[in-house]
């Protein structure tokens, strides 16, 4: 990919900006089309992009094999997380009411965590089900072992 | 029993594709070509779900001034969820077909089975 | 009965019936997005703005992209079926009949009286303004309402990823190699 100049600096210039849309996709979801799924795609397709056009290699080392794992892990404790504070916190599990001093911001609050759990755990599940299988490529395939 | 076809054409096509992503899945052996028709019986299957929940004169569901009818959310979540859910998993079966070229050498169904037979005393 | 439907639909039905022919399963996995964009399109002409949006970014996006890394991998050229191509054909018609038969007593396209709108939904749209508070009723009831669904299809999408990095990943990957050395000896 050295000699592609415009794939090159439009998917640089695209970069940040597709991260930014992932973010304002996360946390607009209360108010229109969006929420954490979309936005985790989102964000992996930034990664996912970027890869294609420098490599594998570079893309791996922005965001290494450990940390993508935690990531992945770490959603879904966020989610179950945030119900497990719901449920010290005096409520059921899963009832954000409890979280903050009045229902309403409780719910919101707690709505907005669980996103970012979802969103986390979407993210890494796709970064490392593309870099996976981009990896097999890279060693030659099946074959090649 | 009256036959509406205003009411149900849209019923009949989501069945129409269903069907087609099935013969594909059934029909063909190339393990890529039967996940490409599953993908298409699940897009069908969340096409059906979208159909029912709209609502004649209906809007997205977001809450605004003015806006009074809306269209059910409820199909709308469960098929979100699906959507990335079933990306995920025909993920895992593209991994299986990748897997399963190292292992034959092949991703045709019939040569895999012939193989198998072969193999067997 | 919209003409933007109809045509979405007609366009579909032709994006499907192609893939069912195309021998060459790039063209089949490039077909493919393209179907998964036209329902985007009609998901959005049917209210479901949400499910538009993912549909646009998963569908036509990440899941083109895995099968196009997975045809790297195998090859992209189908073989012809060896197979009696009229079985298939019997199961499918007979299956696509009897679902036929079952819409004749679903209820009509549209009708706000239909059973499926008067159980739990107009309560998330009546009372989800007063007791979660976000404008998204799609939100409140996935994040909120439906929370325990939710946290179960997180925990889907985890043991995907986690099963593709047991299949592929780079410990199964040393793990066969060793295998085959022994195989080999």
């Amino acid at each position: 990919m050295k000699r592609k100049p415009v794939l090159r600096v439009s998917t640089k210039l695209l970069t940040p900006f597709i991260l930014l849309f992932a973010l304002y996709v996360q946390f607009h979801g209360d108010y229109g089309p969006g929420g954490g799924f979309q936005a985790g795609v989102i964000f992996a397709s930034a990664f996912i992009l970027y890869s294609l056009v420098f490599g594998l290699e570079t893309a791996q080392r922005v965001l290494p094999a450990a940390i993508r794992r935690i990531l992945l892990g770490s959603g879904v404790l966020i989610y179950a997380g945030t119900g497990i504070a719901s449920i010290l916190m005096g409520g059921n599990f899963l009832n954000y009411s409890v979280l903050a001093h009045d229902p309403l911001s409780g719910q919101h609050l707690g709505i907005m965590l669980i996103e970012f759990g979802v969103g986390t755990t979407v993210f890494a599940a796709m970064v490392i089900i593309f870099f996976t299988f981009a990896g097999q490529y890279r060693r030659g395939g099946p074959d090649g072992n | 029993m009256e036959i509406n076809f205003l009411g149900h054409y849209n019923y009949w096509v989501v069945i129409f594709l269903m069907m087609t992503g099935f013969y594909v899945v059934i029909a063909r052996p190339n393990l890529v070509k039967k996940l490409i028709g599953l993908n298409i019986f699940q897009i069908s299957v969340f096409l059906l779900y979208i159909s029912m929940g709209k609502v004649d004169g209906g809007s997205a569901p977001i809450l605004a001034e003015g806006i009074k009818i809306f269209s059910n959310p409820l199909p709308h979540v469960l098929i979100l969820t699906a959507i990335v859910v079933g990306v995920a998993t025909t993920a895992l079966g593209l991994a299986l077909v990748v897997r399963i070229k190292e292992a034959y050498g092949t991703i045709e169904d019939d040569e895999i089975q012939a193989m198998e037979e072969e193999m067997e005393p | 009965m919209n003409i933007i439907d109809v045509v979405l639909l007609a366009m579909m039905v032709i994006t499907a019936l192609a893939v069912v022919r195309m021998r060459n399963l790039f063209a089949a996995v490039m077909l493919l997005g393209i179907f998964s964009l036209l329902s985007a399109s009609l998901y959005a002409l049917l209210d479901a703005v949400d499910v538009a949006f993912t549909e646009a970014a998963v569908g036509a996006g990440i899941s083109t992209v895995l099968m196009l890394g997975t045809l790297a991998l195998t090859g992209e050229r189908e073989k012809k079926p060896h197979r009696p191509a009229w079985l298939p054909l019997v199961v499918v018609v007979v299956t696509g009949a009897a679902l036929l038969y079952g819409t004749f007593d679903m209820p009509l396209y549209g009708d706000p009286n239909d059973p499926i709108h008067k159980h739990v939904a107009d309560r998330y749209i009546e009372r989800s303004g007063q007791e979660v508070g976000t404008p998204n009723i799609v939100t409140s009831v996935l994040a909120s309402y439906r929370g325990f669904d939710t946290l179960g299809e997180v925990t889907v999408i985890f043991t995907a990823g986690v099963g593709v990095l047991a299949l592929l990943g780079r410990g199964a990957l040393s793990r066969r190699r060793r295998l085959n050395k022994e195989d080999d000896r």
